[in-house]
């Protein structure tokens, strides 16, 4: 029996492929990249060997502090926002809707799947100011308030993005969270409810600890592909004004390939790197603990 | 771990709390299901509004969106914004370009991955959970970390210029999450199954084309949809790999739609992104129920 599970001819026929293709495309280029930042040039300049000269650079490069610092922030606000507004409507589907929660969640999750550079446009028009108000101008305006050039400050800015990221990924979180809280054993939340737990603290007492697993994925998840942002921010902003909405990646393409600065570009991407590993090690870590002591 | 099922976690529970008349389900009193009907029809109208206030704009005229206010009503549905879009804007062309690399990207990592998660889960041998782990490692780097190689590397080698370098790349990409997927997958089918094939005398290779492929079709399913959907949507390969607008896809397509047209011609740019989100819409409804399910059952759960 054994023979045939460890047939090593087999194991090469159907591994091989995958593996070649992700170690010389995936795993060799991540590598080459780490040791692209010990160097400086481009194509046409060709490379020469700087040591840490890149890593000095960074730390004195205020564009990247200012990409490396907004990066943080807005994925941190951003994670925050996904699975608040994820776990309130993973909440709402199956405690509140039950089983008729679907057509909700297929509008709901429905944005996720756009081009995000359509999302971006229709967010840029939506918001605008000048030269003719969009909605939401038009609404503050007919309101009374004072309407606001959201693309002229960098808070505007971000503001109009964290609504437009939330309001296009939030379905998507909510489905995540709401696979995990139908794992929930009616009978717990049962007894609970015999016990007089209700609402808000049937939740707190009873549904959080025991979706806090999922809660835990998703926090990472959501934290990792924030870091990463890219299309959203380059659709609505552009990084602007000036470059107070530039993350990382942004600052890393543009360094890259706008000014042919590979050998830095590639300090930036080994930088943005670290981060996620960095912080998906940290957060598994510290709520494991958590979740044991618990 | 859990399994990247199709099948919904489990049915949903009967409503226990039902009381008073038999089989009637329990009333509850309208003023405590109100705030619920409030905050459901809020999120519906943020959720639906700007899709459909995009629709409408793209029957608008440049008259109707300089005199009229954003929210105003097209005065007819004539199609010259998206006559103009389609011309003047290429958006066929970033249409087919997106097919050109989509399809035979995601047929690919299908076939490299699920014949992977099968050698890594289901065949016995050493290094097997590490070679796992280095490929489950691959879900958390950037995209950014590796294009600049790749770049030089396909510069080198004369790719650019063709669709060459968007398809290897996305495959590199796609490995990972759906290598992953699989094996998990796997994990919860009995080896049993399996081993009765082997007594059989069907070999491993013989096995996975039979036996392994046919079970794991709900999550080739799965996993295709969220690859689909990654690739089509992706910039920042087609942004970095494409110089010839001839081969811009629909996200660097839609890009250049901010600056193409000189003083901004809000008609075609509105046409344009809803010749992509209606697109996709309708794509998705198709599929809407397919998605959920394979996200409910997803791997993400601890």
């Amino acid at each position: 029996m054994r023979s045939v599970f460890d047939d090593r001819k087999t194991i090469v026929i159907l591994l091989g492929p995958a593996l070649l293709v992700y170690t010389a495309v995936k795993l060799v280029p991540v590598f080459w990249t780490g040791g692209l930042s010990f160097f400086d040039g481009n194509l046409v300049r060709g490379f020469q060997f700087t040591g840490l000269d890149n890593v000095k650079r960074f730390i004195e490069d205020p564009v990247a502090l200012d990409a490396t610092w907004f990066t943080v922030r807005i994925a941190i606000l951003l994670t925050i926002g996904q699975v608040i507004l994820g776990y309130g409507l993973a909440i709402l589907y199956t405690f509140s809707l039950r089983r008729s929660s679907a057509l909700i969640r297929t509008i709901v999750f429905f944005p996720i799947v756009l081009p995000t550079v359509a999302v971006g446009l229709l967010f840029t028009r939506f918001f605008q100011f000048a030269p003719e108000y969009g909605v939401v101008d038009t609404a503050l305006e007919a309101a009374g308030a004072e309407p606001v050039d959201w693309f002229a400050t960098g808070t505007g800015s971000v503001v109009v993005l964290v609504i437009m990221e939330l309001w296009r990924t939030m379905g998507f979180y909510a489905v995540l969270l709401y696979a995990g809280l139908m794992d929930i054993p009616e009978e717990l939340l049962e007894s609970a409810r015999l016990d007089g737990a209700n609402g808000l603290r049937l939740v707190r007492h009873i549904v959080v600890p025991l979706s806090l697993p999922v809660l835990l994925s998703t926090v990472i998840f959501s934290f990792n592909a924030t870091l990463k942002i890219f299309d959203s921010v380059v659709a609505l902003t552009n990084g602007g004004p000036g470059t107070d909405t530039t993350p990382l990646t942004l600052h890393m393409f543009r360094t890259a390939f706008s000014y042919s600065e590979y050998g830095y570009g590639a300090t930036l991407a080994t930088v943005l790197t670290l981060m996620c590993f960095l912080v998906t090690i940290v957060i598994f870590n510290s709520s494991r603990r958590d979740i044991t002591q618990g | 771990m859990s399994v990247a099922t199709l099948d919904p976690p489990r049915p949903a529970p009967p409503d226990r709390t039902a009381t008073g008349s038999p089989g009637g389900r329990r009333r509850r009193p309208v003023l405590r299901r109100l705030p619920v009907w409030i905050a459901i029809a809020v999120i519906l109208v943020i959720e639906i509004y700007p899709i459909f206030w995009l629709l409408t704009s793209s029957f608008k005229t440049q008259t109707e969106f300089l005199g009229e206010p954003a929210w105003s009503l097209p005065s007819s549905l004539n199609l010259d914004n998206y006559v103009e879009a389609l011309t003047t804007g290429q958006i066929g062309r970033n249409l087919l370009n997106t097919v050109i690399v989509t399809v035979p990207s995601l047929l690919v990592i299908l076939l490299l991955g699920s014949a992977a998660g099968y050698a890594l889960e289901v065949m016995v041998w050493k290094g097997r959970h590490l070679t796992l782990l280095v490929f489950v490692g691959g879900i958390m780097v950037p995209g950014q970390m590796i294009i600049v190689p790749l770049f030089v590397a396909y510069f080198r080698l004369g790719l650019t210029e063709t669709y060459a370098p968007l398809i290897i790349t996305y495959i590199a990409l796609g490995l990972p999450l759906t290598v992953f997927m699989m094996a998990a997958y796997l994990r919860a089918v009995p080896r049993e199954l399996f081993e009765a094939a082997a007594i059989d005398g069907a070999g491993m290779l013989r096995s996975f084309f039979s036996i392994g492929l046919p079970l794991m079709k709900n999550a080739i399913f799965t996993i295709a949809l969220i690859e689909f959907f990654s690739i089509w949507n992706d910039l920042l390969v087609a942004l970095t790999f494409t110089t010839n607008p001839e081969l811009a896809t629909i996200q660097v397509g839609l890009l250049n739609f901010r600056g193409e047209f000189g003083s901004i011609e809000y008609g075609p740019l509105f046409a344009g992104i809803c010749v992509n989100v209606f697109g996709t819409l309708v794509l998705y409804l198709f599929l809407n129920q397919r998605i959920m399910r394979g996200l409910a059952g997803g791997a993400l759960k601890g």
